[in-house]
């Protein structure tokens, strides 16, 4: 040890153990003893600078004007104002969005105050709108669409195809985004009897192609068009759906709730149609998005889902 | 006192040991008790109704905070993915807090509104067939087991000994009306609790099935309540600033 080779003489606390065991008491490192004053010094300084002592019912904020932060406050009404406080994390986030705005400014004036086929054409501004989007739609959107947008078959519809439940057209979009959807069928299980129920159902079967009982499909017709069911009320009499209040077509090969293309055999393609028309359905909701997101955010995303994603009319 | 004594005298040296090291926390947390501001004045907040308390009890039987916070902080990536910072009054009628520093899954401190009642339900069951990276385990039980709520007027007398203003008296009742409005009293009383918790999963159906009361109509009542008292449009965007 290198204390030996030196031949200090140690010093104990005079504890005595045994008749020889002793406590030594040695001074501390000199490099150890000046690193410790040092945080002394440190938190002095630490205290003119930042929030540190409560006082009573507050604390002390730092000397004033040492380190200020100075950020734009966005009111109520939509004003702006320019405030400086002292130092605190929640304004330091307020410096950080407002820069952040800043970046984003230029782009998101020009998605605002551009019509969205304008946002469209423009290769510069579609870049951007990619990038955010993607952002914006993977945060948001991916959770129920699925990250490239494709859907899933019983919980909610494809954005990548050309077919849309409540319209296609940039308004359409922009509009679902923004207050949500409630889509839903009712139950006939208490208007069909099991012999009607699979009636309509080969002719909803039929209308698409998919294998069915023409004769039955006949029937099907019938109370598709009838009064007692009324189905054409919301599907429409040529069964094409109607995207004002998110009716199916029911027309195309496009099957979101009742899974027939996933069927394997003729008779499980019925019992999926069969069991949707009973139980009805009432899964179809999206949450709105105006409380989460600003308005030039949601016109970007529109843009993003009508251009980017592929599906848009 | 000198060294040897305190050495020799256990029960002093207990007493002292505590003192050493209490006096961090004490420093650091009994202040915040008298600071005014430490507790931000905002409109909206309130306590569960009795669905609510059952689903998050469920939240902290199933351990989902061992992966999840509830606390969204300051910083500009979170402001971004969750939306506004959590406020200490958002938690005020929360015994134990949810608030923690490890996620492994996503911070749910705004998630109430985010996703459907179906979405949660599905979800819960089996989350990698919606989220397809998803690390979550399945809790296909909370859909099965039927919600017992046979004790939730105890529950609710357990928070009301922690200060959670539910009502048993009359008095207390219109007091709850004054300051929540009657729509949150009317939930905050403690005879009518069982009468409440029907009518509230009834009314919003939470595990989409209409016929049947679990747990997950608990759950989700929870879930879709988290980070909606509180409506920000109302206030300037710095307001909550000037509490710190």
């Amino acid at each position: 040890m290198s204390q030996d080779n030196k031949k200090v003489t140690p010093q104990t606390t005079g504890h005595v153990w045994d008749d020889d065991l002793e406590e030594l008491d040695n001074p501390l490192p000199r490099w150890w003893i000046w690193g410790f004053y040092i945080t002394f010094a440190f938190a002095i300084v630490y205290w003119l600078f930042y929030p540190a002592w409560p006082v009573g019912s507050t604390y002390t904020k730092g000397v004033a004007g040492l380190n200020n932060v100075t950020y734009v406050a966005t009111k109520v009404d939509g004003s702006q104002e320019t405030k400086t406080t002292h130092w605190n994390m929640r304004s330091k986030l307020m410096v950080e969005m407002n820069q952040l705005k800043a970046e984003q400014k230029q782009y998101f004036d020009k998605v605002a105050s551009k019509s969205f086929e304008e946002v469209a054409k423009d290769p510069e501004l579609m870049q951007f709108v990619n990038s955010a989007g993607k952002t914006l739609f993977a945060t948001n959107c991916a959770p129920c669409h699925q990250a490239g947008g494709q859907g899933k078959v019983k919980f909610s519809p494809n954005l990548t195809d050309d077919h849309w439940q409540y319209g296609g057209a940039y308004e359409n979009i922009q509009t679902t985004i923004i207050a949500g959807r409630n889509g839903m069928m009712p139950s006939f299980k208490a208007i069909l009897n099991d012999e009607e129920l699979t009636q309509v159902s080969n002719y909803v079967l039929s209308l698409s192609g998919e294998p069915h009982n023409a004769d039955a499909a006949k029937l099907g017709d019938a109370i598709f068009h009838g009064d007692k069911a009324g189905c054409y009320a919301c599907h429409g009499v040529d069964a094409k759906g109607n995207p004002a209040i998110g009716s199916a077509n029911l027309t195309d090969k496009i099957w979101l709730w009742p899974d027939v293309l996933g069927a394997k055999t003729p008779e499980a393609k019925l019992t999926e149609v069969k069991t949707l028309i009973y139980d009805g359905m009432n899964k179809g909701v999206m949450p709105l998005w105006s409380t989460r997101l600003q308005p030039e955010q949601i016109k970007l995303l529109t843009v993003y889902v009508h251009d980017s994603l592929g599906g848009g009319k | 006192m000198k060294h040897d004594n305190i050495e020799r005298n256990v029960g002093i040296l207990i007493i002292l040991t505590m003192l050493a090291i209490s006096a961090g926390g004490l420093v650091e947390i009994v202040p915040l008790f008298f600071i005014k501001e430490t507790v931000e004045k905002v409109e909206g907040v309130h306590p569960y109704s009795p669905l609510e308390i059952r689903g998050r009890d469920i939240y902290i039987r199933e351990g989902c905070y061992l992966c999840h916070s509830q606390m969204i902080r300051p910083f500009r990536d979170e402001a971004l993915r969750y939306g506004h910072y959590s406020l200490a009054a958002e938690s005020k009628y929360d015994h134990p807090f949810q608030w923690g520093s490890k996620r492994t899954g996503p911070d749910l401190a705004r998630v109430g509104g985010k996703y459907s009642n179906d979405w949660h339900t599905q979800h819960l069951t089996a989350p990698r067939s919606l989220v397809p990276q998803s690390v979550m385990p399945n809790y296909p039980w909370l859909v099965k087991t039927d919600l017992d709520y046979s004790d939730i007027q105890g529950r609710m007398k357990a928070l009301r000994a922690t200060g959670v203003p539910y009502s048993i008296s009359q008095a207390e009742f219109d007091k709850n009306v004054k300051e929540f409005g009657a729509d949150v009293a009317k939930n905050l009383h403690i005879p009518d609790a069982e009468k409440n918790l029907l009518a509230q999963a009834q009314a919003g159906n939470y595990d989409t099935n209409p016929d049947k009361l679990t747990e997950t109509d608990a759950l989700v009542a929870y879930l879709q309540l988290l980070g909606t008292m509180v409506d920000f449009k109302k206030y300037d965007d710095d307001y909550f600033g000037k509490f710190r």
